[in-house]
């Protein structure tokens, strides 16, 4: 009866798009969630502590930090959101993907754009102190 | 007739949607099930779409805030208004409720329904204390006088925040509703299929706040 699943149901009983859920694995995905833990919260403490301490020259704390921001967020889609490279994580990588690119364009196109206008059409007080 | 024609028969043009193991052979039943995908990958491909298309809707108020954070018109920058240690809990609420989240999904699959309610009432516990904080900073800075009217920096602080905190708001109420669900219906095929989507979108607001973390809090009060 190598089949037969904890659940008493045969493998081929399943209706199709189904699966067996079982008690197994809970002690990985347990360890799982404590090492994304333990990287998250890492993460955070060393970006509080880099915003505050003058460890790193001033003008690169914004890019420390957002370095770390990254690489935290990494730390999440993989241990929290599960976002694996398996063969059933394709779609869902290919749609990260163009997530990624649409909040790049979004983000980078606004502050470039803005600081283009606010370069060409300085605001008044702008135009005050240059004239100073 | 050999073994593979029966294969190239039963799938000519390589869709992959037969069941070996079904039909004649028997063979490889666990490695390569073939048919439709399960049930979890299609309803978790589903709500990542969403959550995505939230996201780039998030980029779009980063962006407003990341253009404004200059325009202060006067009033308060955010060196003088943010505090980094009501900032620093709660993030740590934050992350313990996605933790205690994760052990949810986990008693979910383990079908503990005692050690699922308690999973649950911790992220709910942690989620409503990340809230409180959030709108006690709020009330403070409007009895001040810097609400959103004060100033095109601030306008853009409250939407982007604000946002975030409407979101973990909604995800609280989807949350008792997921422990109403158990308690009424089991761990059925639907519940499961729910508290799917629910616990990704907790863990996605986690990401979020990440971001907002980084670039409002720690980048505004940077020296």
């Amino acid at each position: 009866m190598s089949e037969e699943t904890q659940s008493g149901r045969g493998v081929h009983d399943l209706a199709p798009g189904e699966e067996d859920l079982d008690g197994s694995g809970v002690a990985e995905g347990l360890r799982g969630y404590l090492v994304g833990l333990v990287l998250a919260l890492g993460l955070t403490g060393a970006s509080f502590y880099f915003a505050r301490s003058s460890l790193i020259w001033a003008p690169g704390v914004a890019t420390a930090l957002i370095v770390l921001a990254i690489a935290q967020m990494g730390v999440h889609l993989v241990f929290f959101l599960h976002i694996t490279t398996g063969p059933d994580n394709t779609n869902n990588v290919l749609a990260l993907a163009f997530g990624v690119l649409i909040v790049f364009l979004i983000l980078a196109g606004s502050l470039w754009i803005m600081a283009n206008l606010n370069h060409n059409m300085p605001s008044m007080d702008q135009v005050m102190q240059m004239q100073r | 007739m050999s073994a593979l024609d029966a294969g190239q028969g039963r799938d000519p043009h390589h869709l992959g949607h037969s069941r070996p193991g079904r039909g004649q052979g028997g063979g490889a039943v666990e490695e390569d099930r073939g048919g439709p995908a399960p049930n979890r990958v299609v309803v978790g491909y589903g709500f990542w779409l969403f959550l995505l298309s939230d996201i780039v809707m998030f980029s779009g108020f980063f962006a407003a805030y990341a253009v404004l954070v200059g325009s202060t018109a006067g009033g308060p920058s955010g060196r003088q208004i943010f505090d980094l240690n009501t900032a620093a809990i709660e993030t740590v609420c934050l992350l313990g409720s996605s933790f205690t989240c994760g052990l949810a999904t986990l008693a979910v699959g383990a079908r503990m329904k005692l050690k699922f309610y308690g999973a649950m009432a911790t992220t709910f516990l942690f989620g409503a204390l990340f809230l409180g904080l959030e709108l006690h900073e709020f009330a403070g800075l409007i009895a001040r006088g810097y609400g959103p009217q004060r100033s095109a920096f601030l306008s853009g602080f409250f939407s982007l925040v604000g946002c975030h905190g409407l979101h973990v708001t909604a995800g609280l109420l989807w949350l008792l509703t997921m422990m109403a669900q158990v308690f009424a219906k089991g761990f059925r095929r639907d519940v499961l299929n729910r508290m799917l989507c629910f616990s990704l979108f907790w863990h996605a607001l986690d990401i979020i706040w990440v971001a907002l973390l980084t670039v409002v809090y720690l980048i505004g009060a940077a020296p």
